[in-house]
This record gives C-alpha cells, structure tokens and sequence, in this order.
C-alpha cells in the first residue's frame, strides 16, 4: 500500500495568544495589504504606488477642512456601531441600522422644518435629539416585539424595515421639496441654521465628536461594567441559561433593540443636525452595514471601535482623492478598501490558528 | 479468541500537543482483530483526542499507525474510512428527518438516483449478521436514541468498517439496551472485528472488554487483561492513587417536609403530557433520587419546580423550616428566590442553561446574584472571592477564574456549577445527571457532596441514570415512567430489578408518600 504524505499545512487552534503577538500579526497583515495594493494598482494603472498612497494620505488628512471631515464621518460610522454592538453581543443580527439611521434623520429633518421658528434654540435641539433617538429607538422596537412575542427572524425583518424606512424617507423628500421640483430637500433652515448643531470653541463639528466620545465612554461601562450589560451577553449566550438566572428574555431584547435603534436614530441626528443639514434616502450612505464590521472587528469593544471606525473612514477618504485625482473610477477605491479588509479579516484566522508546515521527509 | 493474536492497528509513540498542553505523549497500543479493548481514563486523560488521530479528526504531531501491518497516514475523516477505521461518536451525527437507510448512504458515491431498497436489502442483512433490530425505512426523528445509535454502528459497518470505535455508548442506554448493545459488540467481535470502547462505567469494562488500556493525564499507564483486572486495581491506575469506591449514605438527619408536590401535570409546546399526576414529599434532610429511562419526564419534573417550565395543573407547596407554606407553582425563578426561597439547581444542560459558556468563573459566580445592589454597575468583588474560594475547594483546573469555563473540561464545568449552587447554602437541592460523562474521581466528589447538603438539612432531589449508584446514595427512590410516578421505593431495601421493572410499567401504587 502506498503511503500517503503528511499534509502540507496542519492548523491547531491556538491558546491565548499575547498581546503584542496579536498586533504584530495584525500589523503584518495590513503591510502586506498595502503591498498587494501597491502591486495592483502598477499592474492595473501603471502609476507609482509610492505617490498613490501618499495622495491617499493627503485626500484623508492632508487640510485641516479634510481632516475635519474625517473625523466627522468616523464619528458617525462610530456611533452607528456602538449603536449594533449591543444587540449584536446579544446575538440579535440587528442588519436594519441603516433604516433606524434615516428614520432618526427624518425625524431630526421634521423637528427642523416644522419646530425650526417655533422655539427657541436649546429647547428645539433638545426636542430634536429626544425626536430622534425615540424614532430609532421604535424602529429597532418593531422587530424586537416581534421576536419576543412570536419568534420572528430579526435578521430578515430589520432588513426589510430598512426598505421601509427608505420609502418613508423618499415621501418626506417630496413632501418637504425645496425648490420645488429639485427632487431634494435642500438645505434645511439655510438662514436661521434653527436646528443645526452649534460649533464648539470654533468647530464646526465639536459637538458631534463630544456627544460620540462620550456615548462611547457610557456604552463601554454599559458593556461591560453594568448589570443590564451583563443580562445582555448572558441572553446572548442562551436564552435557557437567563431563564434559569431568572432574566426575562423578552424584556431584555426589546430593552436592548430601543437602546440599539435608539443610538442609531442618534447617528441620524448627527447627520442631519450635525453635518448635512439636510435629509435624502442616502444619507445613511451604506454605515449600517458598515458598522457591522466596524461591531465585529472590534470584538464589540468600544474602544477598539474608535480606532477602526477611524481607519475606514480613513481609507475611503483617501480612496475617494486618488479616484479624483488620477481620474480613476470610484471602485478603484472600494478595491483597495476591499483588499485591505481581506487581509485583516483574514489575519484573524492566523490570531486563533497556527499552522505548521510539514516537516521534511528523510527519503 | 484460539488462534494468534492478529494485530488489526497498532499506534506507535502517538503524541499530539496543544500548545503546552501534551494531550497524549507517545502512546503505544495494539488492538487485535475479535477483541475489544477498554479505553479507560479520567477526564482529559486524552482518550478522546487519541481516538481522533485515528479517525481522521486530528494529524498526530508524532508516531506512527499501522493498519494490518501497514504504516499508513490519517489526514482526514475520509481517509479514516477507506482503512475501514469506523468511529460512533458520543452525540450522534444523524440527519433527522431523513430514514435510516438515507442516513447511512449519505455522503457515499451511490450516483444521482441511489437505490434505496438494495442499501436497505444490505443494511437488513448486516442487522441480521450481528443480532441489531432496525427499520431502514423509520425516519430518524422518530427514532429512540438506542435505535440512532443502531443507524450510527450500522453506517460504519455499511462502509465496510472492521475497526470500530465507540465514545460512551452507553451514557444514553437503558440497562437493558446496553445489554443488547453488549450483545451486538460481541458478535462483531466474533465476526473477527477490532473494537475500541471507551467508557466510565467500571463494570461495563469487565463485562464487556477483553483487554483494557489505561490512560492519565495523556500517558499510557498499562494494558492489562480484563480476566486480570477488578474495579479498584483498574481505578488505581487510572486516578494514580487508591480511591474508596464506596458511596457513603449517612442517616438522615431529623427528616422533615420541606417540598410537597401534588398532582403535578405539565404539556409541551407540541401539546404532549411529559408529567401526569406527579405527587411526593421531598424530605429535608434525605437524598431522594428519581430513577426512569431517560426522557420520562425528570428535566421537565426539575424545570416545573424550579419555575422553568410551564405547569397545566396540580401544586408544588414548600414548607418553610421555621413554619409556613410557600406555593411555587407557576412562579420564574427570580419569584421563586424572592420568597426567600433558597432553591439550588443544577441542570442536566450545563453549558447551556446552568451556565454562561464565554465568561470565566467570576462572570458565572454572580448569574444568580447579579442583581445585588443598588448601583446599576455590577459589584464583581464578592462573586471574585467565591470563585477563588470554589476553585481552590473544589480543586477546580483552570488556567485562571476569568478563563471562559466552556473551554474547560466536563468535570471542572460540573465543580463550577455545583460549586456555585451550594455556595448558596440551599434548602432545597436539586441535581440532574450531575455526573454524567465525569470520571469515577470527580463522581464521587460530586456525591460528597450531596451528602453535605443532605446533612445540612436540606432537601436534595438527585436524577440519576445509574442504578447501582442511586441506590447506594438515596434514601428513598421515585420511579417515573412516561410522566408518571410508577413508584417510590425504599432505597435501603430495594433491588435493582425492582426499579428496573418499575421504570417501564405504568401506574402502579407505589409505598405511598
């Protein structure tokens, strides 16, 4: 009978790994992106991958206007994932921040057209941020109920919820249209700003990266340090086992899912008061999905999202400038932000396994 | 066996690490074909990963295996069954609304449209062959677990198996399937078939092996001839020390009421009865242990008095021990516990309902008792102190008390969970198969135990599926039988075939209450 060889690879899973080892691995990861990139990007434009990435650089914060901008749309993809990180820690595949998003913008939008004359300036942001943290808080409510009472797939029904959330927004754009016949809202209360978020000690978007930092803070205590938090992984892990600790399941999951829909009505806030000031069924802009990624690279830890949430929002930033500047096509930059997430993604695998290679053979 | 010893695999200086750990450090083992060997270790004496290397589940790090006197290399499940190595893993991997006949051919190259009647012709013949009873035609779902574990043996024989290895075969049997199941073993093992078994139960092994091979702590200690071995020279081997097998029952202390049921009946969501008219006096002071074949009602007769699961009628009164009266019927847990009422649990699922599998020892510590407090933040400091304190009592292995405790092994789960539960000083005491898949070292912790909390005073309620054990530990035994209680025996004078028959007769009057 002839004998077989010993494979080639042979993956174990591996025990805690340290620390540094993880980040080292990481890093590794991440400099063989850029140089998988790189050698795309000469292959495909012939360009020099040198001067690509540093006009990535410069896209992303190469002004202090584009560093701005930076920071403020890491801070909304940040709050959107804070906002998936507890439901998801309760294994409730919440894929519906996207509409929990609009319906928080639109409700920010309504408090601003309707509300914008009425009162005066720190009553009507209160009212706006109560608005729409209450219309996330009911969409991320709806599925919940649903699963509670009658056992519904929440993954498929906060999916379909983001469509309707769509269409509601796509009914207020026209009802709202201004100049008519433009298709779009426009600026919301272009001379008054009723509604917009103040600048803080002379940043345009200060407010934005103080209420996300601090919702941060809390969400990293409410995770980990608070006794909702824990009732929250431990339905996550089994639902018998709550039972058994006497926690009500179906209380904790639509307490949870309000949180959740509620801090993404939020990130509709911050966009719409925050930064837009203005409402479209694109304002989401695809974050809800993006977040997820954000939720689960971050292993649900607040502050590693902050990082991530930053270097996305780093890398589509610089992706969109080398798509302008060397007048390639926007998916030039989804390849690059594509390639890279392969690897960090891919980079887990070597976090939890090891392989070894198969030993040489004496003949 | 008259003629030569006929070498059927043999495993030279196997060694499988995992990170630091040295699951099994160069094993050697002959298994000859019409033999069946006994595997025999404590948990995590790595049994299971030695058997893994032969069918294909793991790549030895070092060694050698020869079948037939051939060396060959095992890198995958498939190749395990092209050498005719067949495994019947503990948890079954069955397909469940699939027929046993589709079940067996699954996975084989039988081309687009299989013949299903001449699979199930060969299936009846091989059934016949070694004395099994199968419909090939019977949906798996419909199936007890004895018969899944018939189409499971059978699909490794369909595939022209004649080595078989069998993880705990019989956890999950009847005394009287794992007679049959014996009997099957037997005539494969007449047939001329190699078989390894591996197992915890003491008397099984002499019943039923001809050689049996010792393992601790991934050392292979020796092989002796079963003719040769007792239960406690095999004990000694297998723990490294002498170990009294002797289950001590003290007398119980000042018994009193202290859980009364009466006429308890529960329906399942499919609207089936899983308890009919369920009535007895739980003692306080006294083991009462609940014997019946497995699936007769004993996790819904636990779950319904711990409040987990949904009763239709009848009534579960618990008698306060400085007087009074508290109905517990149809109240959650958290009502239950604030009544006052010190009510321990340990369930059958332990991973997935007695505990949190992600969190370390601390995080599970406080499941009950998170609440504690008034700050909406967790207070981690009391339930820290008795996590360190159950480890070290209960000489819990783990790498470190916020080590997730799904990553430990069987009998570790079972000290933080029981652990846990009498840390709460209970006044009632209720375990499910609290030993189920533990080695004779940690059984007999776990029935020390018991008797603690019998001889504190409190009421201890014990499902168990070996008899001779429930025996030798309760004072007094329920019988339940398809929901019912078919008897309630003295423990001190009954026999096991009384209980046996008990088990699978309906309605009879028992002693009384």
């Amino acid at each position: 009978m002839r004998r077989q060889k010993e494979p080639l690879f042979q993956m174990s899973r591996r025990e805690e790994l340290p620390f540094l080892k993880a980040v080292f691995i990481r890093a590794v990861a991440v400099v063989l992106s850029l140089l998988v990139c790189a050698l795309f990007i000469f292959l495909l434009t012939g360009l020099n991958p040198a001067e690509v990435y540093a006009t990535m650089i410069d896209g992303a914060v190469g002004t202090s206007r584009r560093s701005w901008i930076l920071v403020r749309d890491a801070m909304v993809l940040l709050c959107v994932s804070l906002a998936l990180a507890p439901a998801f820690r309760m294994r409730f595949w919440n894929i519906g921040a996207e509409g929990q998003i609009l319906v928080g913008g639109v409700a920010t939008a309504a408090c601003m057209i309707i509300l914008g004359d009425a009162l005066p300036a720190p009553a009507l942001m209160l009212v706006i941020i109560v608005t729409s943290v209450l219309a996330g808080a009911i969409w991320g409510l709806i599925p919940a109920l649903f699963k509670a009472r009658w056992n519904t797939n929440e993954t498929l029904f906060t999916l379909m919820l983001n469509y309707v959330a769509i269409q509601i927004v796509s009914y207020c754009v026209v009802f709202w249209e201004n100049p008519a016949g433009s298709n779009s809202v426009g600026v919301i209360n272009p001379s008054t700003n009723a509604g917009w978020l103040p600048s803080l000690f002379g940043a345009q978007y200060g407010w934005n990266v103080v209420i996300v930092l601090v919702l941060t803070a809390v969400m990293y205590l409410y995770m980990n340090h608070s006794k909702q938090g824990y009732e929250v992984a431990v339905v996550g892990e089994s639902e018998n086992t709550a039972r058994y600790a006497g926690i009500s399941v179906s209380r904790v999951i639509i307490r949870t899912m309000a949180i959740s829909g509620g801090i993404a009505g939020l990130a509709g806030f911050i966009l719409v008061s925050g930064s837009g000031h203005t409402i479209s069924t694109t304002i989401a802009d695809g974050r809800g999905y993006t977040a997820i990624v954000v939720a689960w690279l971050a292993r649900f830890n607040p502050v590693y999202m902050i990082l991530i949430s930053f270097f996305l929002t780093f890398m589509e930033r610089g992706a969109i400038q080398i798509a302008t500047a060397y007048n390639l096509s926007e998916y030039a930059s989804d390849m690059v932000t594509g390639i890279i997430l392969f690897f960090i993604l891919g980079s887990e695998f070597f976090i939890n396994y090891q392989l070894r290679l198969r030993k040489k053979e004496a003949a | 066996m008259a003629q030569a010893a006929q070498p059927a695999i043999e495993l030279k200086n196997l060694t499988k690490r995992f990170g630091k750990v040295v699951a099994n450090d160069h094993i050697s083992l002959t298994v000859n074909r019409g033999e069946v060997l006994a595997l025999l270790g404590e948990n995590g004496s790595g049994k299971t990963t030695l058997m893994n290397m032969l069918s294909g589940i793991y790549f030895p790090d070092e060694g050698h295996i020869f079948v037939g006197g051939n060396e060959v290399t095992i890198r995958s499940p498939k190749d395990a069954f092209a050498l005719g190595i067949g495994m019947i893993h503990q948890h079954f991997k069955l397909v469940d609304v699939l027929t046993a006949v589709e079940n067996i051919i699954l996975g084989l190259d039988e081309g687009a449209v299989p013949d299903l009647k001449e699979a199930a012709r060969k299936i009846q013949a091989l059934a016949d062959r070694y004395g099994f009873e199968v419909d090939p035609f019977q949906k798996i779902y419909r199936m007890s677990v004895s018969q899944k574990q018939t189409v499971e043996i059978l699909k490794v024989l369909y595939r022209g198996a004649d080595i078989l290895i069998l993880d705990e075969p019989t956890a999950v049997l009847t005394p009287q399937e794992t007679d049959k199941l014996f009997q099957v073993l037997r005539n494969m093992r007449a047939d001329g078939k190699a078989i390894i078994i591996i197992t915890h139960k003491l008397n099984e092994v002499l019943e039923i092996s001809d050689r049996v091979a010792i393992l601790r702590k991934g050392e292979h200690i020796a092989t002796v001839e079963t003719a040769q071995a007792t239960e406690s020279s095999l004990t000694e081997m297998m723990v490294g020390k002498k170990v009294s097998l002797n289950i001590d029952r003290p007398d119980p202390v000042n018994p009193t009421p202290r859980l009364v049921v009466e006429g308890l009946s529960c329906v399942d969501a499919q609207g089936v009865r899983t308890l009919e008219d369920v009535s007895f006096t739980a003692m306080a002071g006294e083991i009462l242990g609940v014997a019946g074949v497995a699936g007769s009602g004993q996790r819904e007769l636990l779950e319904s008095i711990a409040g987990l699961y949904p009763i239709a009628s009848g009534r579960i009164t618990y008698l306060v021990p400085n007087g009074g009266e508290r109905e517990l019927a149809g109240m959650h847990p958290r009502e239950i516990r604030a009544l006052g009422i010190s009510l321990s649990f340990v369930p059958e699922d332990r991973l997935g309902m007695g505990l949190v599998g992600s969190m370390g020892m601390t995080g599970n510590m406080m499941l009950k008792n998170y609440r504690a407090g008034r700050l909406p933040l967790l207070d981690r400091k009391p339930p820290r102190a008795l996590a360190e304190q159950v480890k070290e009592q209960l000489e819990v292995v783990t790498p470190g008390i916020n080590y997730p405790v799904r990553r430990l092994s069987g009998g570790n789960v079972q000290k933080v969970l029981v652990g846990r539960e009498i840390a709460a000083e209970p006044n009632l005491f209720m375990a499910a198969y609290a030993v189920r898949g533990l080695d004779i070292n940690t059984s007999m912790t776990i029935y020390r135990l018991l008797n603690e909390q019998k001889q504190r005073g409190a009421a201890v309620i014990y499902v168990g599926e070996d008899l001779d054990v429930l025996l030798e530990l309760c004072d007094r035994i329920l019988v339940l039988c398809a929901g019912q209680v078919s008897g309630i025996v003295d423990a001190r004078r009954a026999t096991k075939e009384e209980v046996g028959l008990l088990m699978t007769k309906t309605r009879k009057v028992g002693e009384g209450k």
